[in-house]
């Protein structure tokens, strides 16, 4: 396509395109509509449907809008009656085989093809003879099949291979036969797999948890933000009697495009569970009582007002929103203590006094697309942030290169370049070889470059854009200070950015909003307590915001213990047992779907969204349930009558600031994690992240969720005569757990591979660590 | 987004690419991927599935796709796409000699329908079907371009035209 502009004529209008742009793009963008099936704007032309036909001036044929390039002077006729008779006829080819069993359709009052079929269709149909059958085949838990209504438009075929990059579905079969399908009956392995779902023109691909649960014009739509990672796609929740029935994405080319995860899609599952909490809760005698909200919120004032000064440690959620975080923060610092905390899944926080005052991804989401190269160091991108993924993987079609070095060989959806494979504790000497190969600090680090290393130095270097990528395993990493120097120190001497991927969906907002302990809303500094300090003690009183003690911690039996011996007020969605055996007052609040609020995503748009549904029970927004107890312990600042002027009052004080990953001065931070036997390989699951995700029962249905089994490759389970199949016995720190064992050459050697947030690994410590195995 | 022309690579790829199929046929599909740019070695998908399925006694498996797939850098679903859209590929057993009989406009004209009789009657068994001894399969075909020898069959890499009855006898009388 070239940048020349010229003009063509549609209907009689004259309109300005660009040369070689498709005929359907200059008539979208005019808003003169052409019927279609098989174009969407992201996905390459197949023109296969032949539904957008139309007449062009000196053409002997009708032409397909989509796969028609426009010519100077080119005269178009949208609905000339040669292309209304194309158009006609090629509806009535499309309904020869479709059924006509729209009114037990998921899909019926939102199909694409039952509207273009109502302008464009017959009003009866002069087909008599058999319509063919498609047998349906299982392709997972969240996609439910109809291949029957199958019109072959291939949107999915080519988004498997284009956007999701893995190629799953395909069309076998030729004519009358051909049909659409994975042939090996097997459950999608894309995590965006979901998308088909919403390109699907028709009834053939739906959504299985929706199946048959409400229909399309039932539901009330409203507008939210994903709140699950960092990328804050922009989502639409579909309501009916105050209930959540589906997601669907909104599109929004800054942030999410046309598509969402798997995860933003089906989470909503996790909002209507049994052990939703309903009424306020408090410990009497040593027991919880259920409790109305204004014995509560005494009883949490009571606490509070009772907790020496700085003895209180308040734990967020990363996945809060903007105002629960400030008011959390706000709330604390009023107590007199700056200990407040989001970074509940992080060990190491030697690196805090080198902190910028608000981080963030580095490079907006658009630009990722134009990296030359992208290091990304201890993430599975493609799970943990399959939306960053996307746009990585953008860069590496436009001809970018991405490298990795992680503690496992985890499978991408575009090749690697460079492809670090390491124990967990090597991640920092692997780092280190690429700083030295690019002449930076290694921070101390003895190391000669390999060719990997040689080889990643001179791609960055090489770069005009690029940046380093900080994963959750870089994050939750016992050296995490030093890796992220390392980063820094790579950036710099290569030129490029560098950032980190967050664990939740307000990371960045929670910079903003001083959830961390030395730094505060108005910018100044704080002398808090980290959150691993906080657990460590002696810390008198605890608040937690939307957080579970046994899975969404760092190292859930140091924070087991924290909890026990502390009075402890929780602020939860979710009732869990580890959860109700340390409360002392449970208050129950709002999830995102219920309440209003903001999330700041990686790139540091601000997003704020209102609620789609109201709360179960007594359960009430948890920025509300904050302000009530701000007035109950007679703190000023507490008047807000709404979460916008929380919001406002927020972004007023923080005025002007920037986005900004500069590291300041600190101490250098030697590397502490070297363990002599097998490690501990975590990391979060795709559908552990959040206590939302781990209730979504659809996606705990997907091959992504977690086994139960602890993973190690074939040479360590040889090594430590461990049979596979049969059962270990975990040793880490004193603590053990047992679980069966699964043979898995993603492992490295002497390391093996146990998940955090998953119920097994709740009796255990911080999920890299020195473990050790013994029979069963 | 714009027309699409370019290879189907997958990312994945297979390691022990001398551990899949046999060194012979490996062999000539080697010959088949010389034959085009080094980056579109899937335009010898066609010709591996045929050399893959002559190997296998005339017909493929998932497996063997599978393996194909591997060795070509393709999706396996790719290769399915292919081997179930043309004609020429088996996916059940089938007899020691394939016996693809048309049935289209001008071998039906000419009386095609005598020579499938015929054959039901001699074979004892219909389209789709294997003889108990596994030596004959019959398949119906669409037109195979012979339409000037009407009515055809073709069995194995041999076009057999100009069809009678008694033709048809000799010629199955000539197989093993």
């Amino acid at each position: 396509m070239t940048d020349e502009t010229i003009t063509i004529e549609v209907d009689g209008c004259s309109l300005e395109a660009k040369a070689g742009q498709m005929l359907i793009e200059v008539t979208d963008a005019a808003g003169i509509s052409v019927p279609r099936f098989c174009y969407h704007k992201h996905l390459s032309i197949a023109a296969n449907c032949r539904m957008c036909l139309v007449e062009v001036e000196k053409a002997p044929k009708p032409l397909p809008a989509c796969a028609t390039p426009v010519a100077d002077g080119m005269k178009v006729f949208t609905r000339s009656p040669l292309a209304r008779a194309a158009q006609k006829g090629t509806m009535e080819f499309l309904l020869i085989n479709h059924p006509l069993d729209c009114p037990i359709c998921d899909q019926g009052g939102e199909c694409e093809l039952q509207d273009v079929a109502v302008g464009y269709g017959g009003d009866v149909s002069r087909y008599t003879e058999a319509k063919r059958v498609v047998r349906d085949e299982d392709i997972g838990p969240l996609i439910a099949t109809d291949m029957t209504r199958c019109i072959h438009c291939t949107r999915c075929v080519r988004f498997g291979g284009e956007i999701a990059g893995l190629r799953e579905l395909g069309a076998t079969g030729r004519g009358e036969h051909m049909r659409i399908g994975v042939f090996v009956e097997q459950a999608l392995n894309s995590e965006l797999s979901g998308n088909v779902i919403d390109l699907c023109p028709v009834g053939a691909l739906t959504s299985k948890p929706f199946r048959f649960a409400a229909r399309s014009w039932e539901l009330i739509q409203q507008d939210g933000i994903a709140p699950h990672d960092g990328v804050g796609s922009n989502v639409r929740l579909h309501v009916r009697r105050n209930e959540v029935m589906r997601v669907v994405p909104k599109e929004n080319d800054a942030v999410n495009q046309t598509w969402i995860s798997d995860r933003d899609r089906f989470s909503y599952q996790g909002l209507q569970t049994d052990d939703r909490l309903e009424v306020p809760m408090l410990r009497e005698n040593g027991r919880l009582r259920e409790a109305d909200w204004d014995e509560a919120l005494q009883a949490a004032a009571r606490i509070l007002l009772d907790t020496p000064e700085g003895n209180l440690g308040t734990l967020v959620s990363p996945s809060a929103t903007l105002e629960e975080l400030f008011l959390a923060g706000k709330l604390t610092r009023a107590l007199g203590s700056d200990s407040i905390d989001h970074r509940l899944r992080q060990q190491d926080f030697r690196g805090d006094v080198a902190d910028p005052a608000m981080p963030w991804l580095g490079r907006r989401f658009a630009d990722i697309e134009n990296n030359e190269a992208t290091l990304i160091v201890g993430s599975w991108l493609r799970k943990d942030q399959p939306l960053l993924n996307l746009r990585v993987r953008q860069s590496v079609l436009n001809g970018g290169v991405a490298m990795a070095i992680n503690p496992a060989d985890l499978d991408f959806n575009y090749d690697l370049d460079v492809d670090v494979v390491c124990k967990p504790s090597e991640m920092v000497q692997e780092l280190a070889g690429v700083a030295a190969a690019l002449g930076a600090s290694t921070e101390g680090i003895a190391v000669t470059p390999d060719e990997a290393h040689k080889t990643a130095a001179r791609l960055l270097q090489q770069a005009g854009k690029g940046m380093v990528l900080l994963g959750s395993a870089a994050l939750m990493h016992p050296d995490y200070a030093l890796l992220r120097r390392l980063a820094a120190n790579i950036a710099r001497a290569a030129g490029i950015e560098w950032g980190s991927t967050g664990f939740g969906a307000n990371d960045t907002g929670a910079w903003l909003a001083g959830a961390v302990p030395h730094r505060r809303a108005d910018g100044s500094a704080g002398q808090g307590k980290d959150a691993k300090s906080m657990l460590d003690g002696p810390s008198e009183t605890l608040l937690l915001l939307g957080c579970e003690p046994d899975a969404d911690f760092a190292d859930p039996q140091r924070t087991a213990g924290a909890l026990g011996s502390a009075k402890v007020i929780a602020l939860s969605s979710y009732r869990s047992d580890a959860l109700l055996a340390a409360a002392d007052v449970v208050l129950p609040v709002a999830t995102f779907a219920e309440t209003s609020g903001t999330l700041v995503n990686l790139q540091g748009d601000v997003q704020s969204f209102v609620a789609a549904i109201t709360p179960p029970g007594e359960a009430r927004p948890a920025w509300k349930v904050l302000r009530v107890l701000g007035n109950l312990v007679d703190a000023d600042g507490f008047e807000h009558n709404s979460s916008t002027e929380v919001r406002d009052e927020l972004l007023q004080l923080r005025g002007q600031i920037q986005p900004d990953n500069t590291l300041g001065e600190s101490a250098e931070c030697p590397q502490g994690f070297l363990p002599a036997g097998l490690q501990r390989i975590g990391g979060i699951p795709m559908y552990g992240l959040d206590a939302i995700t781990r209730r979504a029962a659809a996606l705990q249905a997907t091959p992504d969720a977690w086994d139960g089994t602890l993973r190690l490759n074939a040479a360590t389970a040889a090594g430590h005569s461990i049979e596979p199949g049969g059962r270990v016995r975990l040793v880490q720190d004193g603590l053990s757990v047992e679980l069966p064992v699964s043979v898995d050459e993603r492992v490295p050697d002497d390391c093996v591979w146990l998940p955090a947030a998953v119920q097994e690994s709740a009796g255990l410590g911080c999920s890299f660590a020195s473990v050790s195995v013994e029979k069963a | 987004m714009s027309l699409r022309i370019e290879p189907m690579q997958r990312v994945q790829k297979a390691e022990n690419k001398d551990e899949l199929l046999t060194p012979e046929i490996r062999a000539d599909i080697d010959a088949w991927i010389a034959k085009y740019p080094e980056e579109w070695k899937q335009s010898a998908c066609m010709a591996a599935l045929s050399i893959v399925q002559d190997a296998n006694g005339g017909s493929l498996t998932t497996a063997l796709m599978d393996q194909v797939a591997d060795y070509l850098d393709m999706p396996p679903i790719a290769v399915y796409e292919v081997a179930t859209f043309y004609s020429m590929y088996e996916h059940k057993p089938v007899g020691r000699h394939k016996i693809c009989l048309c049935t289209n406009v001008s071998c039906m004209i000419n009386g095609s329908d005598d020579i499938y009789e015929h054959l039901r009657t001699r074979l004892g068994i219909g389209f789709g079907e294997v003889t108990t001894d596994g030596r004959f399969s019959l398949k119906e075909v669409e037109c195979l371009g012979a339409c000037g020898g009407a009515p055809m069959m073709q069995i194995g890499h041999n076009y057999y035209e100009n069809l009678t009855l008694t033709l048809v006898d000799q010629i199955l009388d000539g197989l093993e």
